[in-house]
Formats: C-alpha cells, structure tokens, sequence
C-alpha cells in the first residue's frame, strides 16, 4: 500500500527504552507504526533490507550554522540541509547570528521557506535574545515565538550589561521560552584565538582563560536561578565547566548542557602547526578538559552532543592562524566522532544515543529523537566495523573546513529516513 | 575506534619540517623552535666569517649575485628591514621593499593573493614580518617552492633572525661554552616574540640557566614549558646573571590595564646601575632595540661599558648574511627546489 515501508532486520537501538534488538521496524504515511510485529493492513509498497546496519532515531543537532541569510559563499541552506541529511541528522537548530540577525518574523519565515523548500532535514530557529544581538535592547520575543522560533539565543554575541541580561532571561521565562547560551566573557575572550596555557605561549597566540567560559557561566546561573528561565548551556570547553553544572544539576536546577563532538577528541596539542583547521572558539582546551568533557557525557552532567557546524569558503581559513574564520565544518563526523567515544569504551552506546538524539530533543521541547509509535519516522541508519577515510571530496558539506581530514573512521551513515521517505543512501 | 591523524599527524610534522629541505639544510628559517645545536651553530660559524668581511673597506661579496630578495614587510619596522637590506646587498642580491601595510591588504586583496603577485616577478626570497603569529609559516607553506621565507617578526611567536644575533652577541663575549652561562631575559615576556625565540635558541645551545623576570601581568601562562625559571621578583632574579637581556615595553601596554605606569615598572623592573650591580661583575647587557630610556633602561646602563646593544645592531648584518647565504647559496636538490610551480 502506499506510503508502506518495512525495514527489516536493523539493529535497532533505542535510546528510550535502552534496549538493543534486531527486529522489521513498520512505517505508515511517516509516522512509525510499529516495532517488531506487522501490524494489522500493512502491505509494503517498499522494503529496505538493513541487514548488518545499526537503526536509530535520526539525530537531533543543536548547533548549525547553514550560512544563510547572509554567507551565501560559504554555504546555503540546500546545500547544509543536505549534508545534514546525508550526515544522519534529520532535525536541527539554527543559532540566530545570521545576517541580517533572527531578530524578525521575515528571517525565520525566510529560513522556514528555504528548508522546505530543500525537502531535508528539518531546520529549527533561534530567535535573538537581544535586538540585534547587540545586547542593549530586548528583541520581539512573543512575535518571534509567534513566527515559530522555539528558544532565544545572543549566541557567542556579549550581552555585557547584566542588567540587559537579567531582564533579557526574565522576559523570555514569561513567555516559556527557552534560553540557549553560549557562556563567554566578552573581555576575557576578546582577541584570543587559543586555549591559555602553555601552547599558545609558544607559539605566541593570544589566550582565552578557563575563567572566560566559567565567569559567563556563573553569572547565567545566578540569573537563571533568579529569574528562573529554562536554559540550555551550550559549546561548553573546560573541565570546571561541567564540574558547575554537575553541582547546578545537583541543586535541581532546570538546565542542560552540551558539547560539540571535536572538543571530546582534539586538546590545545592540535594547534601546534598553526594549522587554521584547529581555529575553533570556544578554544580547543587541554587533555584534561577533554577528558572532563568526556566524563561529563558518560556521566549525563553534559545531556547532548552537537555538531557545531560551521562551514566556511576556503579563503576564510587560508590566513594565519588568529585571522583564520574560527569554526569547523562538522555535520560529516558528527556520527562517526561520537560513536568513535563507543568504540574506544569511552561512552556507552545508549548514552551516545541519547546525546544525540532524544536528549537534544527535549532541550528543543520537540517530539524528535525516538522510536515511539506515532512519531514521525525519522531514522538514522548507519554501518559499524567498516574503515573510511574522511577527505575533501567525501565531505557533504559544501564547507571543507574539517580538522579531520585525513582520519579513519568505523562507522558511517548509510541511509537517512525522514517522515518515511529515504532521503539519502550512502554510495558504495 | 577513530584511526588517529594518519595523515594529520604528517602534516604536523610537516609545518615543523619545512624549514629543512630533503637534505635537511636550511630552506626557510621561520622559528628556532625544532632546529639542532648543529644548524645554529652552523649560522653563528658563517655569520663570524661575515663579520670580518664586515670590518673590511670593501663589504661585499658576489655571493647572491642574480638572487632577487623582496622585503615583504606588513608592519612598520626600520632596523630589522634596514639590516636586512644592507646585509642582501652585501651578498650582492638585488633588492626590493614592499611595505604592504600601506598597499594591497587595505584595498581587500587577500595574503595569498598579494603573495602570488610579488612571486610572478620571479624573486628567490621573501624577508616578512606581519603581525599574525603563524603568518611566516602561513606564507611557507603557500608560495612557490622555488621561494625560501626567512621570518623576520611574526606577531608574539617568533623572530629568530634576532635571537641568532643575540647569540652571536654571546658567544663574542662570553664565548662558545653556554652551558656555564646564566642568562636573564626582563620584561614583557608576554608581548616578546623576540624572547620566544631567545629561549629556544638558549635552551638549543644548553644554555646553564635561563630565567625570565618580570611583572605576572606580563609573563604568559606556562612558560615554564619552554625552559625556563620565572622570576616576579627582579633583585631575585638578576642574581649572579651573566647576560641580562632587557625587551621593548611598548606604551599601549598601560591601556590594557598590565601595568599603571611607566614610573612604576622603572622602578620595579628598569635596570638601573644599581640592580646591574646583582648580576656578575663582567655581565653583559643586551637589548634588541630600539630602547626607551628610563621605562626599561638606565641611560648610564644602555650607554655604559656593560652594554652591548650597538654590538647586537653590527652583528646583525652579519648574521642576517649567513642566514640568507646558507638558505639561497644551497646547491639546487632535488625536486623540491628545481619546482618552479606555484603549490597553490
């Protein structure tokens, strides 16, 4: 019948109910039907054989940026929604640092257009904390809630009066919207391009101190605990990051927190060629913040891994070091990072799951991210145990900015499904 | 299980390795940072033989002759771009300065582009400073193969044509044994690419003890990784020194809030002939230029029978010819260097 498609033998693995199977995973007009047993009427108009692939939910990224309005050159959001797809990820969440800012209805309908218009991945927006992000006046936020904006963000933008900013998490908890933050101190970053500490003074970069995460970080507390917002602590880098929103946790505070997936496997060690690949803000850190990163995902302090996708043209990375663009072209490794975390026995797979899946989903209050009868069949299948190299040319992304090239992985999407249409399949 | 930077890791090692060619001599001279006692005292062997030619009435010799050097200078600088000129017309190269500052870059022309453009004139040697750190290493690995880079000042990393001068300046007086040397390096050891590369070269050369003294406001996190005893405390650390290096405080540093005075940091760190007096009685003083009297230094110490500065400028021009002889005067290798297209 149509709109009838079977799935057999995926190894399913489902965050929710943490449990591993293989079994035939039915889908009626996009929405799955059911798990294991046929259900009553379904005749297949199509069949997928996913034998010796891995079935999950498809992956919920937080951070992408798509580079348009605004960057153009760098990438569009055809292009970004289709690397996203092909990279597994079937919904994810724009940070509102465009140009012009996500500060009106006209730039989220904008977005919205283009992504359906590009028939991939879903894109969800965040609308401006700030007008303009300039952190000086409070932006619309009911007309862009009303527009389908679904949390607000300054991004990595200061909002340097904490006045502005006190109101700013106020008025966004009056009308139940989300506060996405990226904790940076504007003064204590400013001009930096790396990781304060021994390999930035060799190599004569101006440093980001620790405190520059941790200072923003705790007076977003203190607010947040005041005006009590619900708020997302994003991009985070330090050790003693996740050891304040373990106690924060602790406490019973309504938060959550993520991390992109390069700040769990490269340290401050990687930016010794002055390679402009490894310029990414916030810094990559010392082994021992990375190691603490990772704790914090086995551990659940830190909820989410995300993408932080940023791609960029190739004459924004071919400069020096400090002048580079900061930023990586993510959505290709996403996967195969975090399930390198699995392999090496560094995170349980249900967690990793989790992290990328329904974790982010509830962040975003979005019903994505599980394998529940009823929910749209966004599906992420992918193959373990085989060896690729990532390369320019087998990057989706039209942004070739990957730190990673040249790397071996194991695992690899093979096919993306999305509200029950295969979207992508992985050429051999 | 990721298989770790197969390819990444090659590369590391390569920025690393591109100053030496396939024979392992001197291609580029970009940082001290990597280079053997061996190659260093090879510099400081050639640049005493140029210094005698420098004592001469007749100063120059025809070894670059036909060779073209383009002084590619990004940010203003008069001493290190006048001896790098004087020492490449004493090779009798041809010279050419570009202050780029003032030109393309402002006009929106990208770095590479401007590289391209001056590399289409058919020249053998790029002089550059800019003010990136990383920027000579940047421009390495982009022009034409055919081309040597020799750093002449890249932002807070290095500047190692400097440092080779400074060691040159030490071994003339205290002679070739390092290893029984205590130096001080005083100052802004934040800001300093030139004590970046100081240390690196002491460290290379087995330097006894190398210390930096200055305010914590002006010494970067984790210094001591690269070999050296921190001091705050300048009586401390001037002890029993044999070399007192004094760096350039520049006087934007009071806007940054690193300091409150200029009075105040004479006071506690200026080297006076009074705290001269700590370091061993036959000390010698150095300075890489150009001095601000009374902020860092005494005049009657910059002036005085101790001091060395004006030694350092000479000695420059001779160092400066070594570096250039050895890197252009290499007998052409193998493709590497016949490869006249352009990488990029």
């Amino acid at each position: 019948m149509k709109g009838h498609l079977q799935i057999k033998n995926a190894r399913v693995i489902d965050p929710t109910n943490k449990t591993i199977d293989s079994y035939d995973v039915f889908i009626v007009k996009g929405k799955i039907a059911a798990l294991g047993n046929k259900p009553e009427g379904f005749d297949a108009e199509r069949t997928l054989d996913a034998s010796g692939l891995s079935l999950i939910p498809g992956m919920v990224d937080l951070c992408a940026r798509l580079r348009e309005p605004g960057a153009v050159h760098k990438a569009d959001i055809a292009s970004e929604c289709r690397a996203a797809s092909a990279g597994g990820v079937t919904t994810l969440c724009c940070p509102p640092d465009t140009d012009p800012v996500i500060d009106e209805p006209a730039v989220i309908e904008l977005i919205h257009h283009k992504a359906k218009i590009a028939a991939r991945t879903k894109v969800l927006v965040l609308g401006a904390l700030s007008h303009g992000l300039k952190g000086e006046r409070l932006s619309e936020m009911w007309a862009l809630q009303n527009a389908g904006c679904i949390g607000v963000s300054n991004a990595r933008a200061p909002v340097i009066n904490t006045q502005v900013l006190r109101r700013a998490y106020s008025y966004a908890a009056n009308n139940g919207l989300t506060v996405f933050i990226e904790p940076d101190d504007h003064w204590l970053s400013m001009q930096g391009c790396a990781h304060d500490g021994p390999v930035a003074t060799r190599l004569g970069l101006q440093g980001i101190p620790v405190s520059a995460e941790t200072i923003a970080l705790s007076r977003s507390l203190e607010l947040i605990a005041e005006t009590g917002v619900r708020a997302h602590f994003g991009r985070l880098s330090c050790a003693h990051s996740v050891e304040l929103i373990r106690r924060a946790k602790q406490e019973g505070m309504n938060i959550s927190a993520d991390v992109s997936a390069h700040q769990l496997h490269l340290s401050e060690n990687d930016i010794s060629s002055f390679n402009s690949a490894f310029h990414v803000l916030p810094p990559l850190r010392s082994m021992r913040d990375m190691t603490a990163l990772r704790l914090g995902v086995a551990d659940g302090t830190i909820d989410i891994i995300c993408s932080d996708h940023q791609p960029h043209d190739a004459d924004s990375k071919q400069q020096p070091f400090p002048s580079a663009a900061p930023g990586i072209s993510a959505l290709d490794t996403l996967l195969p990072l975090v399930l390198a975390l699995v392999d090496e026995g560094e995170l349980e797979l249900h967690t990793a799951v989790r992290a990328l899946t329904s974790n982010p989903a509830n962040t975003l209050n979005s019903a994505a991210g599980t394998l529940t009868i009823g929910a749209a069949a966004d599906l992420c299948l992918y193959e373990n145990n085989i060896d690729w190299q990532l390369d320019e040319n087998n990057m989706h992304s039209r942004g070739k900015n990957s730190p990673f090239i040249g790397w071996n992985f194991r695992n690899r999407v093979k096919h993306t499904i999305i509200n029950g249409t295969l979207i992508y399949s992985a050429s051999q | 299980m990721v298989n770790k930077p197969s390819k990444a890791s090659l590369l590391a090692q390569d920025a690393w390795n591109i100053q030496l060619d396939a024979r392992g001599r001197l291609k580029h001279f970009l940082t001290i940072e990597g280079l053997g006692s061996e190659i260093l005292n090879t510099i400081l062997d050639t640049a005493e033989s140029f210094a005698n030619i420098n004592e001469q009435s007749v100063k120059k010799v025809p070894l670059l002759r036909g060779k073209t050097i383009v002084n590619l200078f990004f940010e203003a600088s008069t001493r290190t771009r006048t001896t790098f000129e004087l020492a490449a017309k004493r090779l009798s190269a041809d010279v050419l300065n570009i202050n780029i500052s003032t030109s393309a870059t402002s006009k929106g022309e990208t770095l590479l582009d401007t590289l391209r453009n001056i590399q289409a004139m058919q020249c053998d040697m790029f002089i550059v400073r800019h003010n990136d750190s990383g920027a000579a290493h940047h421009i390495a690995n982009h022009v034409s193969p055919r081309i040597s880079v020799i750093n002449a000042g890249d932002g807070r990393h290095a500047h190692p044509t400097q440092a080779m001068l400074d060691m040159f300046t030490i071994r003339r007086s205290k002679g070739h044994d390092f290893g029984r040397l205590r130096v001080a390096i005083v100052g802004d050891l934040l800001h300093s690419r030139v004590a970046r590369s100081q240390i690196h070269a002491l460290n290379t050369l087995n330097t006894g003890e190398v210390r930096v003294i200055g305010p914590k406001t002006l010494i970067p996190a984790g210094i001591e990784d690269m070999g050296v005893t921190v001091y705050n405390d300048m009586a401390t650390g001037i002890k029993d020194a044999d070399v007192v290096i004094m760096l350039r405080l520049q006087k934007e540093r009071m806007l940054g809030a690193l300091l409150p005075s200029e009075q105040e940091f004479y006071t506690m760190y200026g080297l006076t002939r009074e705290k001269l007096k700590l370091a061993k009685a036959d000390a010698i003083v150095m300075h890489p230029g150009p001095i601000n009297r009374g902020v860092e230094i005494e005049s009657a110490v910059a002036d005085g029978p101790q001091s060395v500065i004006l030694k350092q400028v000479t000695y420059g021009i001779a160092v400066r010819m070594a570096v250039m002889s050895m890197v252009l005067g290499r007998e052409p290798d193998s493709e590497n260097d016949s490869d006249g297209e352009a990488q990029t």
